[in-house]
């Protein structure tokens, strides 16, 4: 029965095209149009790092005191003597610190260009904590970062570029006139919304190039290229080491906590921490701090963009009225054979086939819209660097999860909308409509 | 025209009545809202930059040794020359940061060095004498730097700045009363005052953003060349050379010295590109809300076509006892728009109160402005119009049905 009253429903979709035209462009159009915005929407708030993100919290210290603070919430970064402090402490399972670089970067062979390459300069846990996978050698031990080491990994893009992608484990690179010894090369990682990073505004930036020891950074002087925020600070002094050692916060930290309890414990910490630079003089106020997790700290640094969220909105509104559209064309559809139906229920179809018959009807209208909403979300996808910026729009793709989606929400809803139209069908009283004709 | 029989006609067929009055409803709703996103992004992105952007552009030379702050001083000051002895270029000038970069160096401004909260921020924008020839922006008050005045800054170390330019927005915010020049303001984190010796006209800040919103207008001029590991040269072409003056600065630049860096992406940019940058969020936007209004309203128009289509194949026959009894064509013509017109008001009214509530909630959930209830009057008369066109071709079929449908079965 399921195949002759789908073959029926096609049939009838032929019947009047310029209707069934109408409604196949309502449910394509609409799905298409949310599917387009969902696929944005879905790339900027994501989960980064999936079934890690409850173990890692961002650590923030306030340095400025109530009276300079942004509005009772400490700065978004630490200082450079709080942030290696805290690292130095060794509280947590894992903890990193990192600020950005970006050095010029000389290529072997004298016909080569130096070049600019974005990365960061960390320590050894940073590898372990975010889940960097590696194709060749690994981090760099944390005996490097005590020995102050001129190690480097490097990013599997900055490795095609430089050496063709071969294993170059072993080998040197050249930043900002320095030599490094290279002693792994990560796979592709680019997590979406760069979580780690949100201080400096890098949440949908270009991958990370490379990685270098922390320590190895500040001896030769490495500026950070990244966000430097001083607040309402007084002087901090001339020269790089004052700046170095005074209060403008630089450097983002991260503590893995496994459970609740080691969350609460390294807040107590924090809170003991920041007691204690009170006592010393340094704080002239009690003890602000933060532990915020990946997802609170997403929300905090409201990282998806109002954009996205109002074309969601606006495209899923735009999908409802289709979807009223549809559901008046459907009912003109429907009635327009209350003949057809009098017939069938006077010669003993019961009101649940009648119900069968058009909601698959309804729901072949749903895929031929379906399958116009997945060539338009297609369409889409290319034009989608029209509608957002690139580092945006380039996060939006088709991928199988995107094609099941939009043929579901399009059949789904269609037969949704199909349920009072037929409910209406059903009621068709067959003696009025055999007297009639 | 009679009102009552219509009325009870539709009686007769709710639900497609409450179906196209709650069509354009929500239309209504969405489509205000999307015009309005629209007006106001196009609003953003027609505030005047106060800089003359034609023939203006920008290149960025990253310094491939990071060679000690000394050298870079003297390579700024020699690309300087070269930059200027070009037959193409008219002016140039290096810098950190400019109008529309959308990112840079912000610093707190305040009128007393001990005040704990800034007065306001601004926008740093290191200069020389030759940044506002450059740029192309005015002096409104008091007078340009000099040469002797510009001095080298080095990044971490603070700001001592005896004379500022600052912009005109700037100067209003921090005197309201009279005249900023000769007054001294705080701009950086040391103690030492800033004499105020000019005002430019209007001057925009490099952050764009809508919560920057306060501070698009202030900037300061700081006489300095910043020593960062980067800089970014102004440079004006002479009328109509653009093109020729940004293919000669780069290999001007490179001869002074190969140990640089210009992207070969957006290492040079023309004002135009930098504009684009800025602003792509806006006429994404903008795009987006216009494809889904139009495809919206055309969805609509067609949604009513259909079912007033539907309506008069299933009254054929009262239609042609209507015209058996006397009815003229115009008659049955005039019912369809009025029937039309009567729902598409309840819509509109409907609609209406959906349109605002739906702005007031985005109000409160973005930086948005009120909608303006101009708006809701012109989307108001739009599908009353829209209505009565799309509702136009099946009336005009119900009027030529022929009296004799009349005698047709039944």
């Amino acid at each position: 029965m399921f195949a002759y009253y789908l073959q029926l429903g096609l049939r009838s979709l032929r019947r009047n095209p310029m209707l069934t035209a109408l409604m196949v462009m309502a449910v394509g159009f609409g799905v298409a149009a949310s599917m387009i915005t969902w696929s944005v929407f879905r790339a900027v708030s994501g989960d980064p790092i999936p079934g890690k993100s409850s173990q890692l919290y961002t650590v923030l210290v306030d340095n400025r005191g109530p009276q300079y603070n942004d509005n009772g919430e400490p700065p978004e970064a630490l200082t450079y003597t709080d942030a290696t402090a805290l690292v130095a402490a060794h509280k947590a399972a894992h903890q990193t610190l990192f600020f950005n670089v970006a050095p010029s970067v000389l290529p072997e062979g004298n016909q080569s260009l130096p070049f600019i390459a974005d990365g960061y300069a960390t320590n050894a846990d940073f590898f372990n904590m975010f889940e960097v996978p590696f194709e060749y050698g690994g981090a760099w031990r944390a005996g490097d970062d005590d020995g102050r080491a001129a190690v480097a990994v490097i990013s599997h893009e900055l490795n095609q570029q430089l050496f063709n992608g071969a294993n170059s484990v072993g080998r040197e690179i050249t930043m900002d006139r320095h030599s490094y010894r290279i002693v792994g090369v990560t796979a592709h990682w680019d997590p979406k919304p760069r979580f780690y990073d949100l201080f400096s505004h890098n949440a949908f930036g270009d991958p990370v190039q490379l990685y270098l020891p922390f320590t190895r950074a500040i001896d030769v002087a490495m500026d950070t290229s990244g966000r430097n925020n001083c607040g309402s600070n007084t002087d901090f002094g001339v020269g790089r080491e004052a700046w170095l050692h005074g209060e403008c916060v630089w450097v983002p930290v991260w503590v893995e906590l496994p459970d609740p309890a080691a969350a609460t414990g390294y807040r107590e910490f924090l809170t003991h921490y920041a007691a204690e630079q009170q006592r010393a003089g340094r704080f002239h106020w009690a003890p602000n701090v933060r532990l915020r997790g990946v997802n609170d700290w997403l929300d905090y640094e409201r990282v998806v963009p109002p954009e996205s969220r109002i074309s969601l909105m606006v495209a899923l509104g735009f999908f409802a009225i289709c979807m009223v559209n549809t559901i008046g064309l459907l009912l003109a559809k429907f009635m327009r054979r209350a003949a057809e139906i009098g017939v069938r229920r006077a010669l003993g179809a019961p009101r649940r086939e009648i119900y069968r018959q058009f909601l698959i009807e309804a729901a072949a209208v749903g895929l031929a819209g379906g399958v116009l909403g997945l060539l338009l979300t297609a369409l889409g996808m290319f034009g989608v660097g029209l509608l957002f910026e690139p580092e945006i729009a380039r996060l939006a793709h088709l991928d199988l999860s995107l094609v099941a989606t939009t043929l579901l929400v399009a059949i789904a809803a269609t037969v949704l909308a199909a349920f009072y139209p037929t409910w209406r069908a059903a009621q068709v009283q067959p003696a009025w409509q055999l007297k009639s004709n | 025209m009679q009102i009552r029989p219509i009325l009870a006609a539709m009686r007769h067929h709710k639900a497609g009545t409450v179906l196209i009055a709650l069509q354009i409803a929500l239309t209504l709703a969405i489509v205000c809202n999307a015009l309005f996103i629209i007006q106001q992004r196009i609003t953003r992105m027609s505030r005047p930059s106060g800089v003359s952007e034609s023939n203006l552009f920008v290149i960025r030379s990253d310094w491939a040794d990071k060679s000690d702050t000394q050298r870079i001083d003297a390579q700024m000051q020699a690309d300087l020359i070269a930059l200027r002895q070009l037959g193409s270029v008219q002016d140039a000038a290096s810098t950190n940061s400019f109008p529309l970069r959308g990112t840079g160096w912000d610093n707190y401004i305040k009128l007393q060095p001990d005040q704990p909260r800034m007065t306001t921020d601004s926008a740093i924008f290191f200069s020389d004498d030759h940044t506002l020839a450059t740029l192309g922006t005015r002096l409104i008050e008091g007078r340009n730097f000099t040469a002797s005045e510009v001095a080298a800054q080095k990044p971490r170390d603070a700001m001592h700045a005896a004379q500022v330019i600052i912009s005109k927005d700037l100067a209003r915010r921090l005197f309201p009363q009279g005249s900023a020049l000769g007054k001294t303001i705080y701009v950086s984190m040391g103690q030492a005052p800033s004499t105020v010796i000019g005002v430019t006209d209007t001057l925009q800040a490099h952050m764009t953003g809508s919560w920057a919103g306060p501070y698009a207008y202030n900037a300061v001029l700081i006489p300095a060349r910043l020593l960062n590991d980067y800089t970014y040269y102004l440079v004006r072409a002479k009328p109509g050379q653009l093109e020729a003056a940004m293919r000669d600065a780069p290999k001007a630049l490179f001869a002074q010295s190969r140990m640089r860096i210009i992207d070969h992406k957006d290492g040079v940019m023309s004002f135009a590109q930098v504009r684009q940058r800025a602003y792509e969020r806006d006429v994404g936007m903008a795009i987006l809300m216009g494809i889904i209004s139009v495809v919206l309203l055309a969805i609509t128009a067609a949604g009513i076509v259909g079912l007033t289509s539907f309506w008069v194949g299933q009254r054929r026959k009262q239609i042609g006892v209507r015209r058996a009894l006397g009815a003229t064509r115009g008659d049955i013509l005039s019912y369809f728009l009025t029937e039309n017109l009567l729902i598409g008001i309840g819509g509109v009214l409907a609609g209406a109160v959906l349109a605002i509530g739906i702005n007031l909630w985005m109000v409160t959930q973005f930086e948005m402005a009120r909608l303006s209830l101009a708006y809701v009057v012109a989307g108001v008369a739009a599908l009353l119009v829209l209505g009565q066109g799309a509702v136009l071709a099946p009336a005009l079929r119900a009027s030529r049905v022929s009296p004799v449908e009349a005698t047709r079965s039944v």
